[in-house]
């Protein structure tokens, strides 16, 4: 049988996310975010999923709606607060009604390419000596302190891509790439829209900014940026 | 005597951005040396999101809605500049190869400990963002704050009271009243701002601080 990872839309697309799971979301502010995939989230309406996200949502954001529509139950992120005055995740948050795990930017990304890389663990001289640091593992190589982390997994990753092919195969533009390649090789199933999906032929060898065996799914769906 | 305005600091700060330097600058007035980095200096800056090479703000006809930097504005690309993943861009940091980063900060301590991502009893949600990976990886550290705070606390202090950002990596410090260097031997002035004497900057300083012996009128023009 022919590989072929197009779906219909994006409530196909999303069937298997359930309560309960972890989301990564690609995207550093609107670049690379999968803003109608979100949409069908929400519309899916899955709770208590823990939302994996370099920054947690500005007011007016579609991630903030995740929130406003009370599905998320931890946010693991490294910026949790917004420029524009206090966020529905941090009212949520001072509530007691999210969680917060805040990892430095770099560390955030390690650990997401850790797990596509199956290592478990790594060490990283980042927040030594800090209070993200305090508790964790220490250990010295040649002279200097490190700290161990651990790989970050998802059950679901959501991306936005320029390009893709049938074959799942993705093209960036821009600075949409920044967490989506790593997301992809993490996740157990990797949903992508797309602004282009090739109708036949494939995206040239060179071009492909990540290879189509790590998404599973990939549909054309409207830039929905604010 | 004149305290120099966020504008003059961040042009002093940007007057040492070396050719052929490559450099990430934090956010808010770091990110405004870039404006005021002497033209005939070839220097790639970069950003956390993948760019290596940023070229002036984009205008109208220039606007690309998937070049932004951190911080939010449509940004376009210089001449060979390089587009990657966040992985590709912690990666350059935290390996060492960026030759420098100018910070923001709250605190920094005379063995060059940097306060810079959250306050104390802030009712906010932390940020951290890249400012860790930055401090720990660059081969240079320079900060750019205010002498003190606005109740005229020191903010180069002998021990950060505010949660760490990196320990013992700053290099620099750039003030309105100072340009300082944090040495093996605690903070030494360099530059002091005119009227200014090595006494008067040891009473807004919460750590022992000293002049080079060659120590220089801090000077910055007038920015409109």
């Amino acid at each position: 049988m022919a590989v072929d990872k197009r779906v219909k839309d994006a409530t196909a697309a999303l069937e298997g996310v359930a309560d309960g799971m972890r989301v990564m979301v690609s995207g550093f502010g609107d670049a690379g975010m999968p803003n109608a995939l979100i949409d069908a989230l929400i519309e899916r309406g899955p709770k208590d999923l823990t939302l994996i996200v370099t920054g947690a949502g500005m007011n007016g954001s579609r991630l903030a709606m995740l929130f406003e529509a009370k599905m998320i139950a931890k946010v693991i992120c490294s910026a949790a607060r917004g420029r524009d005055g206090l966020t529905e995740m941090e009212r949520q948050w001072k509530a007691g009604k999210v969680e917060l795990e805040l990892v430095p930017q770099g560390t955030f990304a390690e650990r997401i390419r850790a797990a596509g890389a199956g290592i478990p663990a790594f060490f990283t001289p980042v927040s030594y000596g800090t209070p993200i640091g305090a508790g964790k593992d220490v250990r010295e190589f040649e002279g200097r302190k490190y700290v161990m982390e651990h790989w970050l997994k998802g059950d679901v990753a959501l991306l936005r891509a320029e390009r893709g092919d049938r074959f799942g195969n993705l093209q960036y533009h821009g600075a949409q790439a920044n967490f989506g390649p790593a997301m992809a090789t993490a996740a157990t199933l990797t949903v992508v829209e797309v602004k282009d999906l090739l109708a036949e032929g494939a995206i040239p060898p060179q071009q492909v900014g990540t290879p189509g065996i790590y998404v599973n799914h990939i549909l054309a769906l409207p830039d929905l940026r604010r | 005597m004149k305290l120099l305005d966020r504008k003059q600091m961040a042009w002093r700060a940007a007057q040492d951005i070396a050719d052929g330097m490559y450099v990430n600058l934090g956010l808010g007035m770091p990110m405004t040396a870039a404006n005021y980095t002497p033209r005939d200096r070839d220097v790639f800056y970069q950003t956390e999101n993948g760019i290596l090479g940023l070229g002036p703000s984009a205008t109208t006809e220039t606007k690309d809605l998937d070049l932004v930097a951190p911080g939010g504005t449509f940004v376009t690309l210089r001449e060979g500049a390089a587009l990657f993943t966040s992985v590709d861009a912690f990666a350059m940091m935290r390996g060492g190869h960026l030759d420098l980063t100018l910070l923001g900060g709250y605190q920094v301590s005379a063995s060059g400990d940097l306060a810079n991502w959250d306050t104390v009893g802030s009712d906010r949600a932390p940020l951290i963002g890249g400012a860790m990976d930055l401090a720990v990886g660059a081969k240079q550290v320079w900060v750019i704050m205010d002498h003190t705070t606005r109740d005229g606390e020191p903010r180069l202090v002998k021990i950060c009271t505010y949660p760490l950002t990196a320990t013992g990596t700053v290099n620099r410090v750039y003030t309105n009243m100072a340009v300082v260097d944090v040495t093996a031997e605690g903070f030494v002035a360099r530059e002091i701002i005119d009227g200014m004497s090595v006494a008067d900057l040891q009473a807004a300083t919460g750590a022992p601080i000293v002049a080079t012996s060659n120590c220089r009128v801090l000077t910055a023009p007038t920015i409109a």
